[in-house]
């Protein structure tokens, strides 16, 4: 085998058995998260200094198994096979012993350099329970070092220990279970093959493979087909063989008998002397007491609701100031830009292009932070858990999962939200299926983009009904998103629903410190990744939106119709009051610029590709007016009144001074109530603004990122030229 | 002893699993979780629409919907 890289550690646990907060006891802020390569599984990465020595710290994903079913397992088991850690670090709730040392067993038949840390001693005693950790090493055969994560008590007696580990040159002994009289005679059999044929064996034990084997691991034996056919086959006829056996005289499995005794082998290893349970067992703690509230058939519900609510509100409301200052300052810059760069391609460029992009960019960050803070909050404190407990059930009808709601409710469910922070709320979700779903889906809620776009149309030609069209908006959001959800795990998403099997933690308080480095992390990385995106495509957009421009023949029309209007205030002012003429002509001049911006964009490429896409979008109502907003509305929702108000030559409100649209709109007899109808339901459905698809390309891949573009789009043109069409029929238009 | 899927146990009801039904995917990580013949378990709770189940097991609470849980078979005093 190759050698250990000496200064690696990992850090391996289950989820909830305080892992991470160990992670940033050492680490502190000197971490660093990613992803590993091609999956969305994250990666962190920490430093610390130990007694002069820089150390390097892996924070593996939680996981309860290392069976190649979840992402999660595959990672974490690869990343010990493949990158090969001088020591790892296996930290256990001791409160929990049985099913953390689980792994812990997995682990040790890996044969790797081992210690564990037993966390959270301080709960265990509370609860009556006292370990003899020395006794509890000597058994597993490694060191067993008592912690207090959240104190960050036992730290440094971990790190000197896993230093020692690591500069160990002896190869650690792979653990032996039995398996029992039918497993076990197979094993031998295996285990000598593979050694004989020195299969797989640079990286793996010979007896782990041949347990994988048994377990019909179906990444292992891809490996080993890979590696060596004749041999692979082999090892498979046996399993098949022993498989054949059990389900004939036990009517069992290799898999289940395995996983029998390694909890038998635990069970084993703590009787007698390692663990003693001073009050009764299994009374009810204080976090018992808190669900008979909380999950209460009746109270649970009403408390989320007010939780959710709560959620929700602090999100959006502590990051408006936020929000507020950091556009006051882009607008600043682009102000000096404007002042100070002279006019041209350039100038329009950095302006409209990059300072506006940049500007995309961070003023979502107040947002993402504000909201990963609350997500952490209630992932960490153990309520999030009973929000996915209590609506799965409603959730798992549409082919969700019940931690989903978080996603939609962030994203607009509750009208207002960002879809942006909402897709990266989709990181508590480990059902791989159900969260692509929820991703693909969460952006038909409401933003807080798109409320100004139909309050202006709701205003216009629904202003009796506000309330209740309002409302309406709301309900047709959900029921899409959720019937939509549904119709994509039938279809491109087909498969059965991930085991649920969730585990409810005992309620903590969150340490200040996790919280803060974990929000930090994830918005940086908000910045990287998707950053660049949306920057590269805001550039792109202002292009589209720009060029080719009037031709120089046009440009003169324009040139000499302000002259003459000019000229013609000169030559009238001498004979009446100066003011007036003055004053109107200013606005006479304004109407030809508005005019001219209007002959622009449509003969920008942004506004040709809406002319000819009036040939498909009639079906629904819209004329090229309506398409080029809809255009620029994938830049950003809100971009559509002052794009449709360029496109009706009403001038550009850059400062947020109101453009009469509305009025202009229902002034014009071409626009009916049904067609402003047909066009909310266009825009509440149609692709996610660039942000938005930046961060699911950076939560999934190009592929969804490509499909939520194109399919939300088709989606949204059906079902708006169903209404458009359907309300014709009926002669509603 | 009867022998009842968990899905038919009450809330608080006590008992031991007696066998796991189920396999691949779903059995693997009934067992990675500790479900396995001969452990006790009861019932903590359903969620407020019946579904899922809360059971306390191995000294930690864990949920699982009720299809997960007809698997799962569980050796009871007698049936509530």
């Amino acid at each position: 085998m190759n050698s250990r890289q000496a200064n690696l550690i990992a850090l391996a646990g289950n989820p909830n058995c305080g892992k991470s907060t160990l992670f940033n006891a050492i680490t502190g802020a000197r971490q660093h998260v990613g992803n590993y390569p091609g999956i969305t599984v994250e990666k962190k990465e920490g430093y610390c200094n130990f007694n002069g020595t820089r150390l390097k710290l892996v924070d593996l994903p939680g996981t309860y198994s290392l069976t190649a079913y979840s992402m999660e397992e595959l990672v974490a088991r690869n990343y010990l096979i493949e990158d090969r850690p001088g020591v790892v670090i296996n930290i256990v709730d001791a409160s929990n012993l049985e099913r953390n040392l689980y792994l812990t067993v997995q682990l040790l038949e890996l044969g790797i350099p081992l210690l564990v840390a037993l966390n959270m001693v301080d709960m265990a005693t509370a609860r009556g329970v006292s370990i003899n950790s020395e006794e509890l090493g000597r058994r597993l055969g490694v060191p067993v070092i008592p912690t207090i994560a959240r104190t960050g008590k036992g730290k440094e007696e971990l790190l000197e220990a896993a230093v020692r580990l690591a500069n160990k040159d002896e190869v650690p002994e792979v653990l032996h279970i039995s398996y029992g009289p039918d497993v076990d005679p197979v094993l031998d059999k295996m285990e000598e093959q593979i050694r004989a044929g020195a299969f797989l064996t640079e990286t793996n034990p010979a007896r782990w493979t041949a347990l994988k084997y048994l377990e019909a691991d179906e990444e292992v034996i891809g490996k080993g087909r890979q590696k060596d056919p004749v041999l692979s086959g082999k090892l498979e006829e046996l399993a098949e063989h022993v498989s054949g056996h059990l389900q004939k005289t036990l009517d069992s499995y290799p898999e289940a008998i395995i996983a029998d005794h390694r909890y038998g082998f635990i069970s084993a290893l703590l009787k007698q002397g390692v663990v003693k349970q001073s009050s009764k067992a299994d009374r009810l703690y204080l976090s018992d007491q808190l669900d008979r509230v909380l999950t209460h058939r009746f109270f649970g519900p009403l408390v989320m609701m007010l939780v959710v609510f709560a959620a929700y509100k602090f999100t959006f409301t502590y990051s408006k100031a936020p929000v507020e200052w950091l556009q006051a300052g882009i607008s600043a810059i682009g102000g000096l830009a404007d002042a100070y760069l002279p006019p041209g391609p350039l100038k329009s460029m950095v302006v409209s292009g990059v300072i506006d992009g940049v500007g995309g960019v961070i003023g979502f960050i107040p947002v993402i932070v504000f909201m990963f803070l609350v997500i952490a909050f209630l992932e960490d404190t153990g309520y999030l858990a009973r929000v996915a407990y209590m609506l799965d059930r409603v959730f798992r009808s549409f082919g969700l999962h019940g931690s989903s709601v978080m996603a939609y409710i962030i994203s607009g469910g509750i009208a207002g939200g960002c879809a942006v922070p909402g897709v990266l709320a989709t990181r508590t979700l480990r059902s791989p299926r159900e969260r692509i779903a929820t991703i693909v889906t969460a952006p038909f809620m409401n933003c807080g983009a798109k409320l100004p776009v139909f309050a202006m149309l709701i205003a216009a030609f629904f202003s009796a009904k506000e309330a209740l069209v309002m409302s309406l908006l709301t309900i047709l959001s959900w029921t899409s998103a959720l019937l939509i959800a549904k119709l994509i795990r039938w279809t491109i998403l087909r498969g059965p629903s991930t085991p649920f099997l969730l585990e409810l933690p005992p309620y903590r308080l969150p340490t200040f410190k996790g919280l803060l480095i974990h929000t930090c992390e994830r918005a940086w990385q908000y910045v990287r990744k998707a950053g660049t995106i949306i920057l590269a495509i805001s550039i792109i957009f202002w292009a589209l939106m720009s060029f080719p421009g009037l031709p120089e023949t046009e440009k003169r029309i324009y040139d000499e119709e302000r002259a003459s209007i000019l000229a013609g205030t000169f030559h009238e002012s001498r004979a009446e009051t100066a003011a007036e003429p003055a004053a109107d002509a200013g606005a006479r001049i304004r109407d030809v610029d508005y005019k001219e911006a209007q002959a622009a964009l449509k003969n920008s490429i942004a506004g040709r590709v809406g002319t000819s896409l009036t040939a498909i979008s009639f079906v629904s109502g819209f004329d090229w007016r309506t398409n080029v907003a809809l255009l620029s509305g994938f830049a950003a929702k809100e971009v559509i009144i002052s794009t449709m108000g360029t496109a009706y030559s009403l001038g550009q409100s850059r400062k947020g001074e109101e453009i009469p649209l509305g009025a202009r709109l229902a002034a014009d007899g071409s626009w009916t109530p049904l067609k402003a109808f047909s066009l909310i339901i266009f825009i509440m459905l149609y692709a996610p603004c660039f942000a938005t698809i930046a961060c699911i390309i950076q939560e999934s891949s190009w592929k969804w990122g490509l499909f939520s573009f194109v399919f939300n789009t088709t989606i949204a043109f059906l079902l708006s030229a169903l209404v458009y069409r359907g309300g014709l029929l009926l002669g509603l238009g | 002893m009867p022998i009842v899927p968990l899905r038919k146990m009450a809330k608080g009801q006590k008992g031991i699993i007696y066998r796991i039904n189920a396999y691949g995917e779903l059995g693997r990580r009934i067992r990675d979780m500790g479900l396995v013949a001969g452990t006790p378990l009861w019932v903590r709770g359903r969620a407020p629409l019946k579904d899922p189940v809360a059971i306390r097991v191995r000294n930690f609470t864990l949920t699982l919907r009720n299809n997960e849980s007809d698997f799962i078979e569980v050796e009871v005093e007698e049936i509530l």
